[in-house]
């Protein structure tokens, strides 16, 4: 007799603080971000895909002297540059800088191995496409384009 | 007087309480659904509906349309008659308390002396739609909800009925008016809380809401009596459910919340029934606070709260009641 009682007060207090804990969530702010029009801040740390550094004192906005370092040393061969010598310049001039991310497993060895600091991860998160080609980005073009 | 030659005045009264409890449904519905949505939101701190209207006020319209261009499928061996009625079984019921729900001393369909007796056998008829629905889907299921939901409201009404034979006790009369009006001052939810407590939760567990949902149990039984039903069908249960809360939280109000007793308004005779609304949907909300806090209870908890608790003290609350009253 004694346990049924302490069953309906102990289970009721239980109940009450059930409902005091979802009122108490009820009144804090939301935590949803509406995303496609809000997005919050992204860490410096994020690696997306590599960029070309823009460079604003280089005619060219980069630094990239087509080495072909990265090339080398990307472990799944995603990149592909080609540099050319032109008349009155000197070095070699990157005409091309592909990306292919549909392989690309983000690990940098590229950015390390790079003599001239051409290279680092952009913060771009956003990805669509509807065919594999839409993910060969054309590096050089972006650089330039001022992305 | 032109419209008295062209209709009687009886006739007119009974057409327009029947648009005004048609309109009553779908305005509940309408107002649940959306309340539903966005409490449930913020009780798990999101936002809820959002996207459709300013603050997503038209998501309901839209899921209607919605609704009503989705295809029926009936599936192969049910039973097509009893498959295709049993959403109606469930809805058209839950139109006629309406009738006799005082809303204020003057808006009333018919004060019935039998009022409240009326409202039990009409919505009583919901178990049986709920199972025919188990029944006639050929879902196994469907049947194991339709099974649970008789066996929950068999024993949830009795402990209702004993909390609702105090109250008639005291009142001495089964018109809801008259219930209403015995409340003038003093509520009874003041002279009986116990009463009150027990008739709310034998209610929530009667409606078929969480954490008393067993019939539908949408992590056991996919979606229990209605797994089967889409389109305009499924939505008519919906709409059968949020009108069989109104009403009970509607029966609530008039048992133990005074009715349309509140504050004086002006002309107090129609406008008392604002006071009504407010405290069927302060119920209403309290409803979804309970549902979006507690999961969802096993069978045998569900069984042993009814018969173990509810009946017991609601049985010893009337002994009392009575014993009372004779002194």
């Amino acid at each position: 007799m004694k346990d049924y009682f302490a069953e309906i007060f102990t289970g009721g207090k239980s109940l009450l603080v059930g409902m005091l804990i979802t009122l108490r969530e009820f009144f804090r702010p939301v935590v949803t971000v509406q995303y496609p029009r809000e997005a919050l801040p992204i860490t410096p740390n994020y690696r997306g895909h590599t960029i070309l550094v823009r460079d604003e004192e280089k005619p060219e906005k980069h630094r990239c002297i087509s080495c072909k370092m990265c090339e080398r040393e990307c472990p799944s061969n995603c990149i592909s540059l080609h540099g050319e010598k032109r008349e009155g310049v000197k070095g070699l001039t990157l005409v091309r800088y592909q990306l292919d991310f549909t392989k690309c497993s983000l690990c940098g060895t590229c950015v390390e191995v790079c003599p001239t600091d051409a290279l680092d991860f952009s913060d771009e998160y956003r990805h669509v496409g509807f065919r594999r080609d839409d993910f060969l980005y054309d590096l050089l073009a972006r650089v330039e384009k001022g992305q | 007087m032109m419209t008295e030659s062209f209709l009687p005045p009886e006739l007119l009264r009974i057409l327009f309480t029947a648009i005004c409890a048609i309109v009553i449904v779908f305005g509940n519905a309408l107002v649940m659904g959306y309340l539903e949505r966005k409490l449930a939101g913020r009780f798990q701190r999101r936002p809820g509906p959002m996207e459709v209207g300013w603050q997503g006020l038209l998501q309901l319209a839209v899921d209607g349309v919605k609704l009503v261009g989705k295809q029926l499928v009936i599936p192969r061996h049910a039973d097509p008659v009893l498959y295709r009625i049993a959403p109606i079984v469930s809805f058209a019921p839950a139109v006629l308390p309406l009738l006799v729900i005082p809303f204020s001393p003057k808006l009333q369909g018919r004060d019935l002396d039998i009022g409240l007796i009326f409202i039990l056998a009409v919505v009583a008829i919901n178990v049986l739609a709920i199972l025919i629905a188990g029944w006639g889907s050929n879902n196994k299921y469907s049947l194991l909800g339709a099974m649970r939901s008789v066996a929950q409201n068999v024993a949830y009404e009795i402990p209702m009925l004993l909390t609702l034979l105090s109250v008639i006790l005291v009142t001495n009369t089964f018109s809801l008016k008259g219930i209403v009006a015995a409340q003038e001052g003093l509520w009874f939810i003041l002279v009986m809380p116990v009463a009150f407590l027990i008739f709310f939760i034998a209610t929530v567990a009667e409606t078929n809401r969480a954490p008393f949902d067993l019939p539908e149990a949408e992590s056991e039984l996919t979606a229990g009596f209605m797994t089967e039903f889409s389109g305009m069908g499924f939505s008519l249960f919906f709409m059968a459910e949020y009108t069989y809360m109104f009403i009970a939280c509607s029966l609530t109000v008039i048992l133990f919340l005074g009715g349309w007793h509140g504050p004086p308004l002006p002309y107090a005779e129609y406008t008392a029934a604002l006071w009504f609304f407010f405290k069927v949907y302060a119920l209403l909300i309290l409803m979804i606070w309970i549902r979006w806090t507690f999961p969802r209870v096993r069978f045998d908890q569900l069984l042993n709260l009814c018969w173990k608790y509810l009946v017991p003290f609601s049985l010893v609350h009337l002994l009392v009641t009575a014993v009372v009253l004779k002194i």
